[in-house]
């Protein structure tokens, strides 16, 4: 090794593949992958959020997929969990909406609300 | 580096590797592929978990979920229902790693992993082996670049010697100690050598940390060359474990590339290399001298001591020589300080043991206890008892060097002085689990067949001594014992302890002599009412047929290879002990439990 630095720049590269095998207190970003998720389209908002995460190197998160929850007909539904917050959970989600949801509610901690659930709803009447 | 939304650990050390982890692993990446997620899952490969009785065991993550005993034929559905769909699949999971309600709970509260600390295995089966990058996440190769940058070669012996490790190879030298010795002789070439030469029956924590942290040990012996002044390192590992040989020959490689072993490490004017050397099985190998021998080239014979390695050991050259699992300690010391360390354990013992969990027991495999833990605490919590509801016996120690403890010490705490003081001792952590079927004699005689077996040959205490001991065992286990045989034994055990050239031979009566302190009536049974309790010694066994649950069906007559066993259908069989070659045959074979042995 030539340096400490770069001992140290081998240690944050890896550390990102490796945090998801630590107990981890950071965001989880679930998505709903039963048949109903994957009909509707699910995988490829999955990828787009492991893509989104990966250009912008962001620590600390965790992609993972979950079953029905039972709303089959908003599907795909990605549910954000952030430490001590309450859970966000989005719906009809399609891949070309997940770069604004990471960047404005993983990043900066900005609820997207028009993509939430309670506004889809609401906004059906 | 690419980002995973998922990780599949397969742990590839021996124990899974000969439950077919590799068919597994193969088969992960054939379904991966078909399902068109391979680009999002990640399949590693790790080394022991320590559950080996559970194996091939296989992790994802970010879950956490614990699948044990995988089959090929488990591998598609946890594709498909868990990686695509996000299901677990509950039922292959191991069993207590879940609730009533089938929820995950982690690892960590798994009765097998609840009352463990692991510092030598923290990385067995958590990083892949054979990719650096890995290990260096996990705060490899910190300790050293602590050790080259801001410490001094005696600060680095300071922070051992107050940690208050010992070595885990047996005896229980203070490490800091033998450093310390290693550094004082002045000379301009001095060798820092590993012995892997793991040999007692039972044991496999070196070779499991060889296979699942080969960094570590690097590591840690270069943090050795650089506190005693050496540049050259050697480990000498038994070519008995290729996977281990493998990953250490790919650990080392990657070390040299990244400039981690070789000239001025970090800049520094440090430099240091490591070569393996092999090891071609004899146990006698595994005492230092001898040890040193053999990497010589010459005959792995041991020589007495003084001269002590550290003043004149490998090529005539001062040299330190530690156990692998002493060196798996020598970074987690170094980065979280000798107080840590020093924190665990007994007053006398510091820091964790490894033991390989063996025998009569529910969870085989290996666990990492604070010294200090009870016989019981280890036997009934974390290796969850003894199978099919048996009467736990004893529990052999230190191998052919050790001794049995028995039930009546199995609340003693396991540390290096309390084993001694009952008759047996730590040795490399071999721990077999006996229960009311061993007979204790059978099993004297078996660790002394095998040192017998090992001698080389060299002093007369050892190579005729050991011998003359195992006649008189095999007199006593063939009904030929006669009163004052055992007052024999152990006069001649003592006798060799005394007078034998090394370790091997003066620690070689240990397993007579402790079945003797403790199952002396055992003994005595055979010796004068020609009557093995547990029914083991062949030579002292009768198959009886009971008449009264004995039905008459002729099964048993058929069964017998010798045809000792006559009588009418119908009526009760009985057997001609005359003819018996008491093989148990007939006991087996019989529906009616009429069988027994006398």
């Amino acid at each position: 090794m030539k340096s400490l630095q770069e001992l140290e720049a081998i240690r944050k590269k890896t550390l990102e593949s490796i945090n998801l095998r630590k107990e981890n207190a950071g965001t989880r970003i679930v998505v709903g992958m039963a048949t109903c998720g994957i009909a509707a389209g699910a995988r490829p908002v999955l990828a787009s959020f492991m893509d989104e995460i990966a250009r912008r190197s962001i620590q600390n998160v965790v992609v993972a997929q979950t079953g029905c929850i039972g709303i089959c007909r908003l599907e795909p539904i990605v549910e954000v969990y952030k430490p001590d917050q309450e859970k966000v959970t989005y719906c009809k989600v399609t891949p070309d909406m997940v770069s604004r949801i990471v960047t404005e509610h993983i990043v900066n901690d900005r609820v997207v609300s028009e993509y939430t659930i309670g506004y889809y709803e609401n906004n059906q009447k | 580096m690419e980002f995973y939304r998922s990780q599949i650990l397969v742990c590839t050390g021996t124990g899974c590797a000969s439950s077919n982890s590799h068919g597994i692993i193969a088969a992960f990446e054939e379904e991966l592929k078909k399902a068109g997620i391979e680009k999002e899952v990640k399949v590693v490969h790790t080394g022991c978990f320590g559950l080996c009785e559970n194996g091939p065991v296989v992790i994802i993550y970010p879950e956490g979920a614990f699948y044990s005993r995988i089959k090929v034929s488990d591998v598609e559905r946890i594709v498909s229902e868990h990686l695509v769909k996000g299901r677990i699949v509950t039922e292959l999971l191991y069993k207590e790693s879940i609730d009533e309600n089938n929820n995950i709970h982690s690892l960590d509260n798994v009765d097998f992993y609840k009352k463990q600390r692991r510092v030598a295995l923290r990385n067995c089966g958590v990083i892949d082996p054979e990719n650096i990058d890995e290990y260096i996440a996990f705060d490899g190769y910190q300790a050293l670049a602590k050790c080259l940058t801001e410490l001094s070669r005696d600060d680095v012996i300071d922070i051992i010697k107050k940690s208050g490790l010992r070595g885990r190879g047996g005896g229980g030298f203070p490490t800091g100690m033998k450093w310390q010795f290693a550094k004082q002789p002045e000379s301009d070439i001095k060798y820092v050598c590993c012995n892997a030469d793991e040999g007692d029956p039972g044991a496999f924590m070196d070779r499991s940390v060889l296979e699942g942290d080969p960094h570590a040990v690097l590591e840690a012996m270069t943090i050795a060359g650089y506190a005693i002044g050496a540049q050259q390192g050697y480990i000498y590992v038994r070519a008995e474990y290729p996977i281990a040989v493998k990953r250490l020959r790919i650990a080392i490689n990657q070390a040299r590339e990244n400039g981690l072993l070789g000239n001025n490490i970090f800049g520094t004017d440090f430099s240091f290399d490591i070569d393996l050397r092999l090891g071609s099985g004899a146990f006698v190998c595994g005492e230092e001298t001898a040890l040193i021998a053999s990497i010589e080239g010459q005959r792995g014979e041991p020589r007495p001591r003084p001269p002590f390695p550290a003043v004149k050991g490998l090529f005539g050259k001062p040299t330190l020589l530690n156990n692998v699992e002493t060196y798996a300690n020598i970074c987690q010391i170094i980065l979280n300080g000798p107080e840590w360390f020093a924190s665990m354990g007994t007053e006398k013992s510091k820091g964790t043991k490894v033991f390989a969990l063996g025998g009569k027991i529910n969870n085989t495999g290996l666990v990492e206890i604070p010294m200090g833990t009870t016989l019981r605490e280890v036997i009934y919590e974390i290796g969850g008892g003894i199978p099919n509801g048996k009467k736990f016996k004893a529990a052999q120690t230190g191998g052919p060097s050790g001794g049995c403890i028995p039930a009546s010490h199995l609340d003693v705490p396991i540390d290096y002085d309390n084993l001694i003081s009952i008759g047996s001792m730590m040795g490399s952590g071999g721990m077999i689990v006996m229960d009311e079927d061993n007979c204790m004699v059978d099993i004297a005689k078996f660790f002394l067949e095998f040192t017998v077996d090992e001698s080389c040959g060299k002093c007369p205490p050892c190579r005729i001594g050991t011998r003359r001991m195992l006649e008189m065992l095999n007199k006593i286990t063939s009904g030929n014992g006669e009163p004052g045989d055992i007052e024999k034994l152990e006069k001649l055990a003592v006798n060799i302890k005394a007078s034998a050239l090394c370790g091997l031979g003066q620690t070689a009566p240990n397993p007579v002599l402790s079945t003797i302190r403790y199952f002396r009536d055992e003994y005595e049974a055979h010796i004068n009412e020609k009557r093995c309790p547990a029914g083991v010694c062949k030579a002292l066994l009768n198959y009886v047929i009971d008449p009264e649950k004995c039905k008459g069906c002729s099964l048993c007559s058929r069964a017998c290879p010798a045809g000792a066993i006559s009588g009418q259908i119908k009526s009760p069989y009985t057997i001609d002990s005359s003819k018996c070659i008491k093989c148990g045959a007939c006991e087996s074979t019989c529906k009616f439990g009429a069988i027994s042995r006398k």
